[in-house]
């Protein structure tokens, strides 16, 4: 049994079509949906997310938002949504290291630290997928 | 008479003119287009969020929330999305008087963009930060405004916290809009805007009766998932407001720049018919000469 999933940005649209299961990382641990689900909305976190599609798992890296399922309707708004492809692992590792950096110099309550912990997350999530079967 | 020198030049200037005209004219309608594209794409977004807002809205006690309570102050916020370079038109004029009518003595503000930044500098206005956005428009780019701003609202510094940019309604007609971010007015909450996606949702209605007519769950509880939410829905928002600004001013800057190349065109056709006046002219002096020399020569 499949499903319809749409996965969406502010930019755009990243992916839609019918999938047969999907795995996503929700702010409570990571959370499977198969057809059939009941009416759920649920906060994601950043981390990695699966879906099953003509027997081929395809994984996405994403970042925060949340998941809508309506019926035979998954719905993912996401900020980010990135294919191993498109990662370039030399950027994400820079760019993290600027975040950690950055982190190691300030307090917990300082405004950006939130923000910079959500860019390492990302990071990580993105350099996960990337170095995945090697 | 002029002299015909001086004429060549003219037409050479304006022609060059009327070149640069020309291709920025081009430039902005391609970054028109994507602009509009950008704004259409965030659509999609848009109707997911508010569905599910709406439904949050039956399943919360909505009046709770602290970016959602009205405050009896009236301090208020204002930022002000103008554009980064000139030559568009009236856009920022218009947004500027938009700006002044609204807003009361102590209203301090927040700027994107160089042109209205200077302008309230000038004008003496109390500015306390400014962004500059990238083009086109990232996402990631409306997160630290959405984050300064809301952060000024429950630190209690402002009452309310509202945003002044042009709203693109087509390519000829950019008004300017002032809208209340915060507090998000509970009313207003998940109401299509008609900001969100170039043009009027006709989506907005259907939606809502969709919406409700759904039983969600909400994990952990309702309460959470609207704390997560409600800072997507500001970032969404800001967001949107930066690429509908984008959006105005590339097509306000390709009307602009359209009229400027016509301008130049004619004047390149006076100035052609009036070098050319002069040049008979002087062909016509040359000729008496010649045939009064002769004359005196018999």
């Amino acid at each position: 049994m499949a499903f319809q999933l749409d996965i969406v940005t502010p930019e755009k649209t990243i992916f839609s079509d019918t999938v047969d299961d999907v795995y996503l990382p929700g702010s409570e641990g990571e959370m499977g949906i198969l057809t059939m689900h009941a009416a759920l909305v649920a906060p994601l976190q950043p981390g990695s997310l699966r879906y099953l599609k003509d027997g081929q798992v395809q994984e996405l890296a994403v970042g925060e938002g949340f998941v809508e399922v309506a019926g035979d309707q998954v719905s993912v708004l996401i900020d980010l949504a990135i294919g191993e492809d498109a990662i370039d692992e030399a950027k994400v590792e820079e760019a993290m290291k600027r975040a950690q950096e950055t982190l190691a110099g300030i307090n917990v309550d300082h405004d950006e630290y939130a923000a910079l912990q959500m860019v390492i997350a990302k990071s990580e999530a993105m350099l996960k997928l990337k170095r995945k079967g090697r | 008479m002029a002299n015909l020198r001086d004429i060549r030049r003219r037409i050479k200037s304006v022609k060059s003119t009327a070149q640069i005209t020309k291709a920025m004219e081009l430039v902005a309608a391609a970054k028109m287009k994507k602009a509009q594209d950008q704004a259409i794409a965030g659509r999609g977004y848009a109707d997911k969020l508010n569905k599910v807002l709406v439904n949050l809205k039956g399943n919360t006690d909505e009046e709770s929330h602290p970016l959602l309570a009205k405050r009896e102050g009236n301090k208020e916020l204002m930022l002000v999305i103008s554009t980064g370079r000139g030559l568009c038109g009236g856009l920022n004029t218009n947004l500027y008087k938009k700006v002044v009518s609204v807003s009361s003595e102590t209203t301090d503000y927040v700027t994107s963009g160089k042109k209205l930044r200077q302008q309230l500098a000038k004008a003496g206005k109390n500015l306390i930060a400014d962004w500059e956005v990238e083009d086109p428009v990232p996402f990631n780019d409306a997160k630290p405004i959405a984050k300064f701003l809301t952060e000024q609202f429950l630190s209690g510094e402002y009452d309310r916290i509202t945003v002044a940019f042009s709203n693109f309604v087509s390519t000829l007609t950019q008004t300017p809009h002032v809208a209340q971010l915060l507090p998000i007015e509970a009313s207003g909450l998940a109401e299509k805007q008609d900001y969100e996606g170039v043009g009027k949702g006709e989506v907005g209605e259907t939606n809502k009766e969709e919406a409700l007519g759904v039983d969600y769950e909400f994990e952990p509880s309702p309460e959470g998932v609207l704390d997560k939410l409600l800072p997507l829905y500001i970032n969404f928002q800001i967001y949107q407001m930066l690429v509908e600004a984008r959006a105005s001013e590339h097509s306000a800057r390709m009307v602009a720049m359209k009229a400027a190349t016509d301008n130049a065109k004619n004047m390149i056709k006076d100035l052609t018919l009036e070098y050319n006046k002069a040049r008979q002219a002087a062909i016509t002096a040359e000729l008496l000469e010649i045939t009064t020399a002769m004359k005196a020569m018999e």
